[in-house]
């Protein structure tokens, strides 16, 4: 009878930390999942780049420090590996992304050039779905994280080799504000 | 935080479902009983069951089809709308929708939208182009977040459930009332259902007939009650999801200010969509029996919200419009949610009316491509006319009601010039140029009346009876069109 009892605690036991096992790889997997969001949206932006140069190129002449600018934070942030990496690069190029479209607004010809509008409405819409896709993505790492820190799961995330996930986050300070100063009037009343 | 909501919501779901089955399966009873003491009863279930059963197959198999079919909805892809199409996508990836929704465009001028979908796997979203032509980006954004709330709150899925039962319910207390015009002359009924006496067998009939017109006012009330509800829930679910409580409170504004019908709308659709479609301007309906809040006081809310986006921040807002603490969100949801800051207004371009401008050429080329031609009425309403149309048929405008002949020639070139634009987009200047060199544009009155032509580039131009100049300028082209007489 009591040999009984102490298979069946043994099996809890066991059942319990399988359970734990599979709920840390099920976090694990979300978490790639919602970064494999964003990267597609990250890609997304890198292919826009080249061509919203390209359109702009015939009507501003004089901007190449500009343009320079934006190519070179691209290619950095292709090259960027890690997550951590990543943020930093991207955050780079959202900033010169924003510093473009004030120089835009120099150009009233380009503005009305239909093939930059339609790129225009893409990169906003791309930077919004990166915007979107950051806070599932950042909630989940939490969440994982959190999990493999905590008892008694944390038992399991060590033996088994959970390592815990980088935040992607963009510094929205330089990203935010320059728009801000030069769009301020055409916010609705 | 929305996991709260759509635990609430299953709840409710399951209550809202156990008191409407309760309601049919008493008016079932008694409807039985009227015509069958002993055995009627049962049947009188077995049958309301057996009606809630068909109309939920019905709804699971095609109803959403059914649904957007009697709207009138087309399904787009990207490229017919990029905008409209981006916005749906940003807010599936906010929302978490684990699929993207199908995107509908309704043919209508009254600006409005809507979200259906059992699961939110399969959901479709519906904006008429009214909405299109009218809202810029944010507040588009803000229209698609409510809607998608509503798919990801599962309330597309609860207001179904409570429809099909509310729907029953009418049925059966309907057949019922109708039936007992044919009810014949009494006494030989009553003997032979074997036991109760006449008496009871008249309390029966006068409790039924009772039950079969206050049940489904009650359900009625009961349903209508929730909808209103998740809108406002769907109102804060939509500000969180955006991060900008402005952009859906201007989009509500502009919408309330719009005096056009949306046609395709009727009673069972209404709870739907966005604003209420089926509110006349100045007609004042009681808040029991409408399906909406008022829409006033949705705007109030969302523009009183200054400090945050969050769902906490909502609750704030509508407890001090509402001058009363009345819990919209269950408070284990509230205190779970985080402060989220309000964001910016997405940069609008300064040429905003040139944007809107070119929004109505995309639904215009759209009905282009199905073969759509175009003719503008005399009180300046630009009219449709589907492909179907025989050439000598007179239309009447659906705004002003005068008859208007249909000019074959001046249709057909309208159609070449369509066939044109759809091609690559020549620039502005470009057109203006190639315009003042071309040769010279020359129409010929007919008579003396109100006289409608195309200029080359599409644009129709009228002439009034009162118009006896030479020349003519196309306000979009530019071209001059001699006017001979």
């Amino acid at each position: 009878m009591f040999g009984w009892i102490l298979l069946g605690l043994a099996a809890a036991v066991v059942f319990y930390f399988v359970g734990i096992y599979n709920q840390l790889v099920r976090l694990r997997n979300r978490v790639k999942n919602m970064w494999s969001q964003i990267d597609v949206q990250l890609k997304r932006r890198h292919d826009l780049v080249p061509n919203l140069v390209e359109t702009a190129k015939g009507y501003m002449k004089h901007e190449r420090e500009t343009f320079e600018e934006i190519t070179k934070a691209r290619s950095r942030a292709m090259g960027a590996g890690s997550v951590g990496d990543k943020s930093k690069a991207e955050g780079n190029l959202t900033g010169a992304l924003g510093r473009f479209m004030l120089v835009v607004e120099n150009y009233p010809d380009l503005k009305a050039n239909q093939n930059f509008l339609a790129l225009q409405e893409e990169l906003t819409s791309t930077e919004n779905k990166i915007a979107f896709s950051r806070q599932g993505y950042n909630d989940s790492v939490l969440f994982f994280n959190n999990k493999i820190q905590m008892f008694p799961s944390n038992v399991i995330a060590n033996s088994f080799n959970f390592t815990e996930e980088e935040f992607f986050e963009i510094e929205e300070a330089g990203e935010r504000k320059v728009p801000k100063v030069s769009f301020s009037e055409s916010t609705e009343s | 935080m929305f996991w709260e909501l759509i635990l609430q919501n299953r709840r409710k779901s399951l209550w809202l479902f156990a008191i409407m089955a309760v309601v049919l399966v008493v008016l079932g009873f008694v409807i039985g009983s009227v015509f069958d003491a002993e055995r009627g009863g049962i049947a009188g279930i077995i049958l309301a069951m057996g009606i809630w059963v068909f109309l939920t197959l019905l709804t699971l198999s095609n109803g959403d089809e059914i649904l957007l079919k009697v709207s009138g909805a087309h399904e787009i892809t990207k490229d017919v709308h990029p905008r409209l199409f981006n916005v749906v996508e940003e807010m599936k990836i906010a929302a978490g929708l684990p699929a993207m929704p199908k995107v509908y465009i309704i043919d209508e001028p009254a600006p409005n939208a809507f979200a259906i979908g059992l699961k939110p796997e399969k959901s479709a979203v519906a904006v008429t182009a009214g909405l299109l032509e009218r809202l810029d980006r944010d507040e588009l954004q803000g229209v698609v977040a409510h809607e998608m709330s509503h798919v990801m709150n599962r309330d597309s899925q609860l207001m179904t459930v409570a429809g099909i039962m509310l729907g029953s319910i009418v049925l059966v207390s309907q057949v019922f009332l109708r039936s007992l015009w044919f009810w014949p002359s009494g006494s030989r009924r009553y003997r032979r259902s074997g036991g109760g006496s006449p008496q009871l067998q008249l309390i029966m009939i006068a409790v039924a007939v009772v039950l079969a017109i206050l049940a489904p006012i009650f359900a009625r009330l009961l349903y209508l009650a929730i909808s209103r509800k998740r809108e406002y829930l769907a109102d804060a679910s939509a500000v969180q999801l955006t991060r900008y409580p402005s952009g859906l409170a201007s989009a509500l504004e502009k919408i309330s200010s719009v005096d056009i019908q949306l046609e395709a709308a009727n009673q069972v659709t209404a709870p739907m969509y966005i604003v209420n479609p089926l509110v006349k301007k100045g007609s004042k309906l009681s808040d029991l029996s409408s399906t909406h809040p008022p829409i006033t006081r949705r705007i109030k809310i969302l523009r009183s919200m200054t400090s945050g986006a969050d769902i906490g921040s909502y609750q704030k807002a509508f407890s001090r419009v509402h001058r009363k603490s009345t819990p919209l969100i269950p408070t284990s949801g509230l205190r779970k949610s985080k402060h989220i800051d309000i964001r910016e207004a997405t940069p609008e371009d300064k040429n905003a009316k040139d944007d809107k401008k070119t929004q109505r050429d995309v639904m215009d080329l759209m009905r282009a491509v199905n073969d759509y031609a175009f003719m503008v009425c005399v009180c300046g309403l630009k009219m449709k006319l589907p492909p179907e149309l025989s050439e000598d048929e007179t239309v009447s405008c659906p705004r002003c009601g005068r008859g208007n002949k249909i000019p074959v020639a001046e249709l057909e070139t309208i159609g070449a010039v369509v066939g044109v634009s759809v091609g690559p987009r020549a620039t502005a200047q470009g057109d203006t140029e190639s315009g003042s060199r071309s040769r010279e544009l020359e129409y010929v009155r007919k008579g003396r009346g109100w006289e409608t032509f195309a200029c080359a580039c599409g644009r129709l131009l009228q002439l009034s009876p009162a118009f006896s100049g030479q020349e003519l300028r196309c306000k979009s082209c530019g071209k001059r069109v001699r006017i001979k007489y």
